[in-house]
């Protein structure tokens, strides 16, 4: 399994924070594309978001960073702290 | 390298003299300390704002701080240096975040805060959500000039 995180307004626009996944993906990107198939929302905040930011095990990572059993793979929009 | 190097990421407020105190506890060579502290504004892309609160992504935040940090350490030669960052609720005029660093000379000390703040902003996963006097809540929206600030440093 994958444990996979959405922040911010991301968790609004999905209707979640996190759920487990089976770890069938290599590649975040192969996740995304499963993903933005559960509908308009999901495409939106993660297929066609030029401004997607993405951490796998709490490090900046990108699509195509690889993935495995175990990981924990986060979805946020640009962050504004400070 | 200091006793007191770290990173806090809390609800409460923080007091910039006890922090400075401690930043500079058990040092002697210290010639320069600045501090910045970061503020909550009544008004934001020309709205009152009421209620501004921040998010942050447990476990990764601590991460990011600690990188930003180090690496101010290790490219000017800090003696010991602070990271506080808020979470929660809060209102206009509340303190939200403080960076202290110290040095031996303050143009080290000077470039240093800056440039925690700078990679904070664009690094450190925060989200802010402010909430207007009518009721109205909306994420704020990442500034560009945020990015260029943090592009200047490399």
């Amino acid at each position: 399994m994958v444990n996979v995180l959405y922040f911010a307004s991301f968790r609004e626009m999905l209707g979640k924070a996190d759920e487990q996944l089976p770890a069938n993906h290599s590649t975040v990107d192969s996740l995304i594309v499963e993903l933005a198939s559960r509908g308009d929302n999901w495409k939106q905040a993660l297929l066609d978001n030029q401004n997607l930011q993405i951490a796998v095990n709490h490090d900046v990572a990108n699509r195509q960073t690889e993935i495995r059993a175990g990981d924990e793979i986060a979805f946020f929009p640009p962050v504004t702290g400070g | 390298m200091s006793t007191y190097p770290y990173i806090k990421v809390q609800q409460d407020d923080f007091d910039l003299t006890t922090e400075v105190a401690k930043l500079r506890e058990g040092h002697t060579d210290i010639g320069a300390v600045v501090s910045f502290v970061g503020t909550v504004r009544d008004i934001n892309e020309g709205d009152d704002v009421s209620v501004l609160e921040l998010e942050h992504y447990p476990g990764m935040t601590e991460k990011a701080l600690e990188k930003i940090r180090l690496e101010a350490h290790e490219r000017w030669s800090l003696e010991s240096s602070v990271i506080i960052h808020r979470i929660g609720k809060m209102y206009p005029t509340d303190q939200i975040v403080l960076v202290a660093v110290s040095s031996r000379h303050r143009e080290n000390a000077f470039y240093a805060a800056h440039f925690i703040m700078d990679y904070l902003k664009t690094n450190a996963p925060f989200w802010k959500k402010e909430t207007l006097p009518n009721g109205e809540e909306r994420w704020v929206d990442a500034r560009l000039s945020d990015k260029d600030a943090e592009q200047r440093w490399q």
